[in-house]
């Protein structure tokens, strides 16, 4: 009788486990379909897309770092930076596009090593030294805009007007549409891909993994570690800068502080992450679904004009029942016996 | 013979679907030591911890003084009387706390009075120390400070603090020298004296048969035979915790030792190895014999890349090698199962094909996607090569045992073709059944012209299976024997940093033939 009832219980574990994060995404999808009729269309959908296209990036980049049992708090600040820095070198400099691509890109490398090396050669502990590097970082992009965003032929602090515009090719990044999707969309979902088939099908992915498992093993199966850490947080900052080249063509404009409010929630995705199809860890695919379920439950919950300020509680929730099954499964499948 | 103290009858436990115990028998009377043994995965953790309150059981009874009783938590179980020494002191101990502190433990748990007296723990933490005669141990340190074995007194007086009817002792000698061995055993025969119930979990069979008055073999979850100690012999137990007769004697080596494979001059870390240099030659066992402490860790280690050295050459088939990190070690043709097999060597909450396609990844992923079917090949075939006991190649490590844990950590190197093999203290918390597994695949890889290097404290077994053996003692070689002249008195002499008298007749005693020990 009572083992009936535990191992009733045990199932019901594991299938939540695997399963729950779907069962929920389709439930919200089914609840929020029957509540308004603007929801289940093509065009809101491919909505939905676009707006969690910037958060998945940044998440993917937070993937890799948590992978290899890190941590990236400054993939927001990092995004902030490449943001004005593209469109600071449209409006101020009119770059070529070319360079307006390459330089943040290189930001987020930079960025990425600088992480490294705190975490790697000095040997602070990943949280805080991607803290110190997110006010740092911060701080940089504010200094160097005065703390103005940047836009089109924007007045100069030195006088005059700026000299260049967002070229029309860039803002197609952020804008345009290609076989029936927008752009970020299909820059999103070959991402995703991408760092799915690294993560899960490669044998890099396999030393990112064990890495993060258990480095001392894995140092003495002849992995280097520090290198394997390094490549995880410089994949981490042009991730990162990537969502940021996005953003700016997305918007138009290099906003200041475009990516402290995103780095919390892309984090959120990727623990929202570990409770798909049973990972229990930090995975692509994981990664893009704990977006995903965010961006559709605060894209229905506008539709049903619930009040913006409470959005947050929401989220808060969904993060605690995905955590919760991850680690009350977590605990089953390794309690030793 | 003292009365009857503790019955346990009919014990059963499952996990899931796995039967831990089932009809599992357990008596002890008063002022007897009695000895658990059993392979791992008889299902002898698994009882103690039903005494010891921390899981309860499915099914039978438990019966102390002459009364029915429940075992609901660790705390009712010290309600009762039954204390547990667990072999891991450290979770058990509070760094942080004095000793005296640790010793009242569980009485600040107790309700009555909310203000603790300093002085009067110190005074009752000091008496508990004095009957097991520790007194030397100050109560008013920090139990950091402690050696293990310290701890472990401080534990048994923790249990005494409270007249304690039954201890508990999970193979306590495991991380003890041989004379710190020798004083739990005097302190273990004073609680007997006393009337105290001793429960003795210990792999090392000569310690059982030397504390113990009565040996219980389990096998399987359950029962097979309590035998009195002064009317046992080894092989008899032997044979009934494996289920089978084992024959416990390698067969000699049947071929020819070959060139030389490794050579290792002067080498130093600058902290523990001092000057070190050593041979193997392909085919060749060398056992590196020593103390807990004298440094066969961090020879392995440096060896293998893992530490830096300070000077000394390796040379590797006549080439030198410049191994500054475990991956060069690796290209050369080294490989390591180190001691720490869950810490360093596998990734348990990984799968049997996970872990042993990672040294050599490149070979599964013959286009940087990973072949899964050629993993689970290889997996499969270790498992049958190595006769590791598990249902599937996807399960987590952490739920093997340790034997076949350890089987893992040496069958992984496998498709690498290594040709020198650094076992460091492999048979560590291995069943006798896996030990003897292991023996025989190191005696295959050397047969295959590979060359080992045996690294253990345990002189029995690596009598039993090197070919010459080297003695390490505070980190220097101090003595090379060969086979014929290795006998255990004479290693123990040389690793506890002794030396013969030169002149004096070597008398090269009989050597054990029974090389396997457990």
């Amino acid at each position: 009788m009572g083992k009936n009832k535990s191992s009733v219980k045990d199932n019901a574990i594991q299938f939540l486990f695997k399963y729950g994060a779907i069962a929920l995404l389709v439930f919200i999808i089914f609840y929020f379909s029957t509540i308004s009729d603007a929801f289940f269309t093509y065009g809101n959908f491919t909505d939905i897309l676009r707006s969690i296209s910037i958060v998945t990036l940044l998440a993917l980049g937070v993937t890799f770092t948590l992978v290899v049992d890190g941590f990236d708090l400054s993939v927001g600040s990092t995004m902030s930076l490449s943001t004005v820095v593209a469109a600071s070198l449209m409006v101020w400099y009119d770059m070529p596009l070319w360079l307006v691509l390459v330089l943040p890109l290189l930001i987020g490398v930079a960025v990425g090593a600088v992480n490294s090396f705190l975490i790697v050669v000095i040997g602070i502990p990943d949280l805080l030294a991607t803290l110190s590097m997110m006010y740092i970082v911060a701080g940089l992009h504010r200094t160097y805009t005065e703390g103005y965003s940047i836009y089109n032929n924007m007045p100069l602090t030195s006088g005059g007007t700026a000299p260049g515009q967002l070229s029309e090719a860039f803002l197609w990044i952020g804008q345009g549409q290609m076989l029936g999707l927008p752009v970020p969309v299909w820059i999103m979902l070959v991402m995703v891909l991408a760092s799915y088939v690294i993560l899960n099908h490669t044998r890099w992915g396999r030393v990112l993994y064990m890495t993060g498992g258990n480095a001392e093993a894995a140092t003495l199966s002849g992995v280097s570690v520090k290198k394997v850490k390094f490549t995880a947080y410089v994949v981490s900052g042009i991730f990162a800068s990537m969502a940021g080249i996005l953003f700016t063509a997305r918007v138009g404009s290099g906003q200041i502080d475009a990516g402290a409010p995103l780095m919390m929630e892309a984090v959120a995705a990727v623990f929202v992450g570990y409770s798909v199809l049973g990972a229990g860890k930090p995975n692509a695919l994981g990664t893009f679904f704990g977006a995903a379920v965010i961006g559709i439950l605060l894209n229905g919950l506008t539709i049903l004009n619930l009040p913006y300020y409470a959005f947050d509680i929401i989220k808060g929730g969904v993060l605690v029942a995905a955590l919760a099954v991850t680690y009350v499964y977590a605990k089953k499948k390794f309690s030793k016996t | 013979m003292g009365e009857l103290l503790l019955s346990m009858t009919a014990i059963g436990k499952k996990f899931g679907p796995v039967t831990a115990l089932q009809g599992a028998e357990f008596q002890l009377n008063k002022g007897e030591v009695h000895a658990i043994l059993g392979v791992n995965g008889a299902g002898k953790s698994t009882l103690i911890k039903i005494l010891s309150g921390v899981y309860p059981q499915d099914e039978g009874k438990i019966r102390l003084d002459g009364s029915d009783i429940r075992l609901e938590s660790p705390k009712a179980a010290k309600e009762q009387g039954i204390y547990c020494v667990y072999q891991e002191v450290d979770t058990a101990i509070v760094a942080e706390l004095t000793v005296g502190e640790n010793i009242l433990l569980d009485t600040f748990a107790e309700k009555g009075n909310p203000f603790v007296s300093k002085q009067k723990i110190n005074k009752r933490a000091y008496s508990a120390l004095l009957e097991l005669q520790a007194e030397s141990i100050d109560v008013q340190q920090k139990a950091a400070n402690l050696t293990l074995a310290e701890k472990q007194m401080v534990l048994i007086a923790r249990a005494l603090v409270h007249s304690a009817k039954i201890i508990i002792f999970d193979e306590p000698t495991a991380p003890l020298s041989i004379h710190e061995s020798e004083k739990l055993y005097a302190v273990i025969t004073k609680l007997k004296a006393q009337g105290v119930g001793c429960v003795f979990i210990s792999h090392r069979l000569p310690e059982v048969f030397e504390i113990s008055d009565r040996i219980t073999v389990m096998r399987e979850g359950t029962l097979v035979k309590t035998y009195e100690t002064s009317e046992a012999d080894q092989d008899q137990v032997i044979e009934a915790m494996l289920g089978a007769a084992l024959s416990n004697e390698l067969e000699p080596r049947a071929h020819d030792i070959g060139t030389t494979l490794l050579e290792v001059e002067n080498l130093s870390d600058g902290q523990k190895l001092k000057d070190l240099s050593l041979t193997v030659a392909r085919g060749e066992v060398v056992g590196v014999v020593g103390l807990v402490g004298a440094g066969k860790t961090e020879l392995a280690k440096a060896l293998f890349g893992g530490t830096p050295l300070t000077s000394g050459t390796i040379k590797l088939s006549g080439k030198t090698a410049k191994i500054k990190h475990p991956a060069d070690a690796i290209k050369a043709g080294m490989a390591l199962i180190p001691e720490e097999r869950r810490k360093e060597g596998l990734f348990v909450q990984e799968s049997l094909e996970t872990n042993a396609s990672f040294p050599n990844l490149k070979k599964f992923s013959k286009r940087l996607l990973m072949d899964r079917k050629e993993e689970k090949r290889f997996a499969d075939q270790i498992i049958e090569r190595l006769r590791i006991k598990t249902n599937n190649t996807e399960t987590p490590l952490i739920h093997l045992s340790g034997g076949n844990q350890q089987k893992v950590a040496i069958g992984k190197w496998i498709s690498l073709d290594s040709a020198l093999y650094l076992f460091d203290e492999p048979t560590k918390g291995v069943d006798i059944g896996a030990k003897v597994d292991i023996f025989k695949l190191i005696r295959q890889l050397a047969e295959n012209g590979k060359g080992c290097l045996y690294f253990s404290s345990e002189i029995h077994e690596a009598i039993g299976i090197s070919d010459r053996i080297l003695v390490m003692y505070n980190g220097q070689i101090v003595k090379e024997l060969s086979r014929q002249e290795a006998t255990q008195e004479r290693i123990l002499l040389y690793a506890s940093g002794g030396k013969e008298e030169l002149g004096e007749e070597q008398k090269l005693g009989e050597r054990q033939r029974n090389s396997v020990s457990i």
